[in-house]
């Protein structure tokens, strides 16, 4: 089944409550996705390139590691531990040493980017939700996903958003069924993705799409002729936010939109929350069929 | 007049208040306040009771309606009214997928527009939406009437028995054996009924009717050795 939430802000004046918003989202969505959870959410840029990592023994690896790091790269590296999680601020153009570095000691890179930060974990969404202190994030836009595994493993691997180039992230709810060729023929391109996940396949595809030069309407718009399978996505960019329903849309997803904010659920339940939605443009977006924004 | 608040109400509660009205012959008014999209909201009733539901709801509103006048002041989730056998309801905003599957009879009317798969397997039931149906609408529609405002997506009446199927706009693409048919005028006759029942401000002349070409449900004796 799974779930999915995501809300692109218009304008500043809801930037401090928007992991406020999407946490309450998320929870409505548990449902849908009792076994994990996770979030994609465009804070403030970074003086340099964020890192999300992640261990499953973070007093281990954590341990040292900003005073390691600053010490591997002759330059000042903050970080800053969320639970299993922790965001590295490093030098720009860091990305492949400590890309290879994490590799060895083992620990996972979840995301890398300006602005975005990413937070996954095995549970119940309330509970990874409360773990990372989502509800207390700022940002512009962000998109969440409550996972009902069918394709692949319960792992934190496995939770959704996936995040495979810088400051991009996707979820979906479905499952394909060319993603084995699709991973062979992205793996040419160099954008192989790291898990078994049908999921990781598509935000793999995205992201080659986009580093060949496609906008987000474009990416979005492949999906439909390139992926086999059923599939609701969310998108989120830099700059951007995009939906896009394959063209039998079994997967339930609604829209709603106000002056401040453009929002999705797979449900509208997701929206009872958010300041606004009585008086909100609620739709269901049209099957094989591309909605972005971007500012 | 008796009001249900979902903010203080259990959903099983709310549903067995309204069911246990079955019998009772009382046209009594409900409202049920603070829906927020909750799912199987008055769904099972028995009784022709008004119940009118604030705000919108999630999936299977109104389902399984025997007597009773649901009316939906916001959008509906999937699996509206379904297996409707009576009564009536009535959504101002749109409807999600499979509005009316498989009613029986009754009338259901979407005031906005009702996406894929609208009335599909309908037995009987009476659906007239505003706006537009998406995809596979009517998809094996045995009988009753879907009527349509707006457009038809794809494959409209695919594999269609016997409903009839009435729209105003344009079809996107008429599924396997469904077929335009002619007009006749008791054909109008009913339309204008429907579309009166239905509040809607249309023409019955302004409709075209599409039924089945009655090829595919017909076991075809030529066809044995096919088998």
């Amino acid at each position: 089944m799974c779930g999915i939430v995501g809300l692109f802000l218009k304008k500043d004046d809801l930037r401090p409550r928007l992991g406020d918003l999407l946490t309450d989202m998320l929870i409505t969505m548990t449902d849908r996705g009792p076994d994990s959870a996770g979030i994609a959410i465009y804070g403030d840029d970074a003086d340099g390139l964020k890192m999300t990592i992640q261990s499953a023994t973070p007093d281990e690896h954590f341990a040292g590691l900003e005073e390691t790091l600053t010490e591997l790269l002759c330059a000042p590296v903050r970080m800053r531990v969320i639970d299993t999680h922790a965001v590295l601020t490093l030098p720009e153009g860091s990305e492949a040493e400590v890309r290879a570095f994490m590799t060895e000691k083992g620990i996972r890179v979840m995301g890398v980017g300006n602005s975005m930060e990413i937070f996954k974990e095995v549970g119940l969404p309330r509970d990874v939700a409360a773990r990372f202190g989502i509800r207390q994030m700022a940002g512009s836009h962000g998109i969440g996903h409550t996972r009902m595994a069918t394709e692949s493993a319960v792992t934190t691997l496995g939770a959704h958003p996936f995040s495979t180039d810088g400051d991009q992230c996707l979820v979906h709810n479905g499952s394909l069924s060319n993603h084995n060729r699709m991973r062979r023929e992205l793996a040419r391109k160099g954008f192989a993705p790291q898990t078994q996940n049908d999921t990781e396949v598509a935000a793999c595809y995205i992201s080659s799409r986009l580093a060949e030069g496609a906008n987000l309407g474009e990416a979005l718009d492949g999906t439909l002729q390139d992926l086999d399978g059923f599939f609701t996505f969310v998108v989120g960019t830099k700059n951007g936010f995009g939906v896009v329903r394959d063209p039998i849309a079994c997967k339930p997803a609604v829209m709603a939109e106000t002056e401040d904010y453009v929002a999705f659920g797979s449900e509208y339940r997701a929206f009872a929350n958010l300041p606004g939605i009585e008086t909100a443009r609620v739709w269901e977006p049209e099957p094989a069929t591309v909605y972005f924004w971007e500012r | 007049m008796q009001t249900i608040d979902m903010a203080s109400t259990e959903l099983r509660e709310l549903n067995s208040t309204l069911q246990a009205q079955a019998g009772n012959g009382d046209e009594a008014e409900w409202v049920i306040e603070n829906s927020r999209g909750s799912h199987a909201l008055a769904v099972g009733l028995d009784a022709p009771i008004k119940v009118t539901v604030k705000g919108s709801t999630g999936y299977y509103c109104a389902g399984m309606n025997k007597q009773a006048n649901v009316h939906v002041t916001g959008s509906v989730g999937p699996g509206v009214a379904e297996n409707m056998m009576s009564g009536s309801v009535i959504v101002e905003g749109d409807a999600s997928q499979y509005a009316g599957a498989t009613g029986h009879g009754g009338l259901l009317v979407i005031k906005g527009n009702a996406s894929s798969r609208c009335g599909i397997s309908m037995k009987g039931i009476d659906i007239v939406v505003h706006g537009n149906v998406g995809h596979m609408s009517a998809f094996m529609a045995q009988s009753g009437n879907l009527v349509i405002l707006g457009d038809a997506g794809d494959a409209l009446g695919d594999s269609l028995y016997e409903a009839r199927l009435f729209v105003r706009g344009n079809v996107k693409s008429l599924g396997a054996d469904c077929i335009e048919k002619e007009m006749r005028p008791e054909h109008l006759e009913l339309l204008a009924d429907l579309l009166e029942r239905a509040g809607a401000d249309a023409s019955p002349q302004e409709f075209r009717r599409y039924g089945s070409a009655r090829k595919l449900y017909n076991f075809n004796v030529d066809h044995a050795d096919e088998y």
